[in-house]
């Protein structure tokens, strides 16, 4: 491996395809075919750059052990995961919020034994707490939607994009929580060692995000 | 709570092996003759310290102290830093020495872990104290001795990040006017979340001046320019002062001949806030952690009633260990003497003298071995002892 080289950690999907236009658009040379690859690590020597495909929970957790420089994760999993890493810039992309949701039927009166289920234990319990709310949480790894129907939660709290996979399974939108988009996030030695390369990189994408949004 | 594991240990406890141990030992001794080469007096205290004095002074947040009560039923902590400790002691049993003290120390400190419960929560720190000198220069003789020490452990690729936590303070104050608004931000400096930090000036109303001062503090990084670019945000004298520091501070590392390593970085702020001027941390490449940190500390020995300047530093001997351990391959031991009772006597006096040499010499009965040729092959010399015949084999 380069000393020079840049490791990359990215959650595969939608958040990938998205951060690499970024880059694309920020004049890094990647290459097109890169989009359809199932591999677990791509490399670009032409951008100075490798990439560690990883799910999105996980990609704080490389960033913070170093064994990638940098890395793009969603807010959600920021606060979720609180890791010690830098988080210099917001990317603007993959934009959605956090929610609160139920069936329509859904009385906060007639609640007996609150439970909320989410994929998001610790972010979930932060925010009752803060409401002084007492709550059980429930924590499922996806299909989150499932639990009011079957009634093994009364509401769930969950990312909503466009909002249809909820509509979709009879559920409505009770509280809207938190913002969610994208950040770019540093390894705290990296942000040192490798500070040209990175700061480089953090100028690039600032400007590109801006215009981005200035676009919209 | 379930029932434990035969070999379960506590959270974040760890033993250290032969091999490890052996790494530890020399890194701690490098360490420890380098700052007793710049005449920094070795010292000790206790594991155990009131939770009311100590551990409310060492700034280690409370759930992270590991507490237990003594038979009058006073709270103790395990010591989660060694700074707190060495304040009480300059404060009391050390009052009347000369100042500007000089102490070292090289001891394990506890601090429980709540999240990925592998991460120690005891480990060692090997640090300096330079306490009651207020000046630059000694600002500048703990930053340098932290370098010095780091090369004389092997490591010769690190960076040092130095920022003023008084610069901050003030620039903060100036700003936002109040400490909890202050706290707030420095909350997000703290942890490293800038995006947090600008979107949190862009829900204040503020001015589009105060609006570009902070989002300026953000861009603070870098050589000796940033001093320039600092002094230019801040008015408070308070601010001017801590900039003048920093430049004084720059100066004293130039004539030290150190600032290829060294970069500025006016919103580092860590998470000790006994800190108050200069402060530090050191990376070393190939790690994803700090290996060390210190800074400046003028407040902490007021809380002992002896107020007086005072600044040091503390490397964390795990993660050097870490980071230089990477690169040693496994060392073979000396010398094994494998002998049988008849001869004893002979390979007594051969490792008496393979000893004297300064050799270390392992002494084994040939019956007390089961495997013999995988016994042997842990060290670079092997020499039987072997039979009545006075022909002892050799083999290497």
């Amino acid at each position: 491996m380069s000393e020079d080289m840049i490791t990359v950690a990215m959650p595969k999907g939608r958040i990938f395809n998205e951060a690499v236009e970024l880059l694309r658009r920020a004049n890094y040379p990647i290459p097109p075919e890169f989009d359809e690859s199932r591999k677990l690590i791509i490399e670009a020597p032409e951008a100075g750059m490798r990439f560690i495909l990883a799910k999105p929970m996980d990609v704080p957790t490389y960033v913070e052990h170093g064994v990638a420089d940098v890395g793009v994760a969603g807010k959600d999993v920021m606060i979720e995961e609180k890791r010690d890493v830098y988080e210099v810039l917001d990317l603007k992309i993959s934009a959605c919020y956090m929610a609160v949701a139920a069936l329509p039927s859904y009385d906060p009166k007639s609640e007996v034994a609150p439970k909320v289920a989410s994929k998001y234990p610790n972010l979930t319990s932060e925010y009752f707490r803060e409401q002084g709310e007492q709550v059980e949480i429930i924590k499922l790894n996806g299909s989150i939607e499932l639990a009011p129907i079957i009634g093994l939660a009364d509401r769930i709290v969950d990312i909503v994009s466009t909002g249809q996979t909820l509509k979709a399974n009879g559920l409505v939108e009770i509280e809207e929580m938190i913002a969610i988009t994208s950040r770019f996030i540093v390894n705290p030695v990296s942000y040192r060692t490798k500070s040209a390369q990175i700061d480089d990189m953090v100028d690039r994408l600032a400007e590109v995000v801006d215009q981005g949004v200035e676009a919209k | 709570m379930s029932k434990l594991f035969m070999f379960e240990k506590p959270l974040g406890m760890r033993d250290t092996l032969p091999e490890l141990h052996q790494l530890k030992h020399q890194l701690k001794q490098a360490i420890s003759s380098e700052a007793a080469s710049w005449g920094y007096d070795p010292i000790e205290t206790p594991t155990l310290e009131f939770h009311e004095t100590v551990g409310t002074a060492s700034a280690i947040l409370d759930q992270q102290l590991f507490k237990l009560l003594d038979q009058q039923g006073n709270t103790l902590v395990l010591r989660p830093d060694m700074t707190a400790p060495i304040a009480r002691i300059a404060a009391s049993s050390l009052k009347n020495e000369e100042r500007p003290l000089r102490l070292t120390y090289s001891a394990p400190v506890f601090r429980a872990q709540q999240r990925e419960g592998g991460r120690p929560a005891e480990f060692e720190q090997v640090g300096i104290e330079l306490i009651g000198d207020k000046s630059n220069s000694a600002d500048g003789e703990v930053i340098s001795l932290m370098m010095a020490s780091l090369e004389s452990s092997g490591i010769s690729s690190y960076q040092i990040a130095i920022g003023h936590i008084g610069f901050v303070n003030a620039l903060l104050k100036e700003v936002l006017g109040n400490d909890t608004r202050a706290d707030r931000f420095r909350r997000f400096l703290y942890e490293k979340n800038y995006v947090g930090f600008r979107k949190e000036v862009e829900k204040l109303p503020l001015s589009s001046i105060d609006q570009r001062r902070l989002y300026e503090l953000l861009r603070l990084k870098g050589g000796p320019e940033v001093i320039e670019s600092a002094r230019k945000i801040v008015e408070s004298k308070q601010g001017k002062e801590a900039i003048d520091q920093l430049e004084h501070l720059y100066r004293v590392l130039e004539a030290y001949g150190l600032t290829e390593s060294i970069v500025l970085d006016l919103k580092l702020v860590m998470h000790m806030s006994y800190y108050t001027g200069t402060v530090f941390e050191a990376y070393s490449k190939g790690l994803g952690y700090p290996v060390g940190s210190g800074g400046r500390y003028d407040q902490l020995l007021e809380q002992f009633e002896h107020p007086e300047p005072a600044t040091g530093f503390g490397l964390r001997l795990d993660r050097l260990t870490e980071a230089v351990g990477k690169t040693k391959s496994p060392v073979l031991k000396d010398t094994c003497l494998i002998f049988s009772n008849e001869r004893r006597k002979e390979a007594m006096e051969q490792a008496k003298k393979l000893r004297k040499q300064g050799k270390s010499v392992v002494m084994q009965e040939l019956t007390g071995v089961n495997n013999v040729d995988a016994y042997s092959a842990q060290f670079q010399d092997v020499v039987y002892y072997v039979g009545s015949n006075g022909n002892g084999g050799t083999s290497t």
